[in-house]
């Protein structure tokens, strides 16, 4: 395959909420759920930020960093549990703020928390066939886990942008496949507020079953094994689970050090994945191959096997802010000004 | 604001479409059909041409709103700015990402795409710009005015990069 990553950005909101501080509201032990999880602190949105504004900063960057006229963008699709609108694109809106309309396709994609990984392979098949110059494929959302909820502490908000296509490319795609099944882990139905999911089911038959079969399988096609990876990012619902499944495979914490990004902003969900892979080109030289196994519940898995090139060493990054950056900045708000924030307080009717 | 009208302001709210005259190379935010500057006005018509402008200024000068505007309650206290921007017109925007307090004139600044303003729980949602400051952010800053009670920040040691 000759098509691969052109350029990226990432994005992630300013505020900051730890869950020793949401665990003292609900008269639990916060701090312990934080390091069980290996979850310190989750990024909260402004009250006037959403998947649409996260998705638009993203791709903002990636466009300055990479010098991308906008028009030769010929797909945009956002992958996200959390868009504002139940109908009416987010594509569309972030297609015409970034300047991308009027002759393009876009559209909207859904898969839980693999629906940016879904929209890169779908970019993948267009550059790839000849159809567009350029596909962006973004993953973004702004999550929330019901008040109290086993979710709450880790549901953030955060997103990255990726442009596919074929000239400049710095990180190649070598391989990409995917792994799905019907698995009720995790759902929410329409005009419900929170999603629920199965507890301990989320677990083994779902995220753990999926990423392993997933990043087995690929290595299995591609002729690798973890030690061919200098980088390996997997889906990051919290902080335990990538390093559990990466033990299991035999990836070592070096390996991992960049992908996962969750126990600094929280789980991100649709932007998780990618978010580490951001981090992971932001610190990548030429010549370094990374495998990328993103999760969606219910479910699935898709997996990429990428090689950086040389024009990495000249990708301008100077633009935007680093994924680091976000990692170790931020402010702190009180559970009170976080459920205001995120529509948690009922207001009344005026 | 009607719908058909945000619409017709997409081009400037989304991405700060102006306009700039190319006999004296003035530009214009919202954009203008005739240059002001120019000694002969009527000169300067049919050769105004658009122009977006980059985003980036500083506070030009800027006030504190304590009693929101409808629709923006929940952002209160909120600082409501004059931009000055690197291409020369001076915009109206609010700050965001800073804390009323840390906003002062001179301080640089970034267009940033938000939400403006919803019209109610199933209206149209409308988007346009704002302005985050562009230098470095500071850090966690657990001891700060919003800090959270029992906060705690992740020590070093557990960082990904260490």
């Amino acid at each position: 395959m000759d098509a691969g990553i052109v350029s990226y950005g990432a994005y992630v909101p300013r505020y900051r909420i730890t869950p020793a501080e949401i665990g003292r509201v609900w008269g639990s032990d916060g701090e312990s759920m934080g390091q069980g999880l290996n979850v310190h602190r989750k990024s909260v949105p402004a009250p006037d930020e959403d998947t649409i504004t996260i998705s638009t900063e993203a791709l903002r960057v990636a466009l300055i960093r990479g010098a991308i006229d906008p028009q030769q963008i010929g797909a945009i699709y956002v992958g996200s549990e959390s868009h504002p609108y139940a109908v009416k694109p987010t594509a569309t809106v972030v297609a015409q703020a970034v300047g991308a309309t009027p002759n393009l396709t876009a559209a909207d994609f859904e898969f839980a928390c693999k629906a940016g990984t879904a929209a890169i392979q779908t970019c993948l098949g267009l550059v790839g066939a000849g159809m567009v110059k350029y596909g962006v494929a973004i993953g973004s959302d702004t999550s929330q886990g019901a008040p109290g909820d086993a979710l709450e502490f880790s549901a953030s908000a955060g997103g990255a942008a990726f442009v596919i296509g074929r000239e400049h490319v710095i990180a190649r795609v070598e391989q990409t496949l995917s792994y799905t099944t019907d698995t009720p882990d995790f759902w929410r139905r329409e005009g419900q507020r929170y999603p629920s999911h199965s507890g301990r089911f989320t677990g083994e038959p779902a995220y753990f079953r999926h990423e392993t079969e997933c990043a087995r399988r690929i290595m299995e096609v591609s002729g690798t094994s973890p030690k061919d990876y200098a980088h390996v990012v997997f889906h990051q619902p919290n902080g335990k689970f990538p390093q559990r499944v990466g033990k299991q495979l035999g990836f070592s914490e070096t390996q991992m050090r960049y992908g996962l990004v969750t126990p600094y902003i929280g789980n991100t969900y649709s932007g998780a994945a990618l978010i580490g892979l951001a981090n992971v080109l932001d610190h990548a030289g030429p010549g370094e191959r990374v495998l990328v196994v993103g999760y969606g519940s219910g479910a699935g898995s898709d997996a990429f096997d990428l090689t950086t090139t040389d024009a990495i060493a000249t990708y301008d990054r100077s633009y935007g802010r680093p994924v680091q950056s976000y990692l170790d900045s931020g402010v702190e708000l009180t559970y009170g000004v976080y459920a205001k924030y995120r529509g948690k307080i009922h207001m009344g009717e005026s | 604001m009607s719908i058909a009208r945000f619409w017709r302001e997409t081009p400037r709210r989304y991405n700060l479409g102006g306009s700039k005259c190319t006999m004296c190379g003035t530009v214009y935010f919202p954009p203008r059909a005739v240059c002001p500057t120019c000694a002969h006005h009527r000169e300067s018509i049919g050769k105004m041409v658009p122009f977006q402008l980059s985003g980036d200024g500083e506070v030009f000068s800027y006030t504190t709103v304590h009693e929101a505007a409808e629709g923006f309650e929940m952002q209160v206290p909120y600082v409501l700015a004059l931009v000055r921007t690197v291409e020369g017109p001076i915009l109206t925007g609010q700050i965001v990402d800073l804390a009323p307090e840390e906003v002062r004139i001179g301080l640089k600044v970034r267009a940033t795409f938000r939400k403006l303003r919803e019209e109610g729980r199933a209206g149209v949602i409308h988007y346009g710009y704002k302005f985050a400051p562009a230098e470095e952010l500071p850090g966690p800053r657990p001891g700060g005015p919003r800090a959270a009670v029992g906060a705690r920040t992740a020590p070093e040691s557990d960082r990904a990069s260490a």
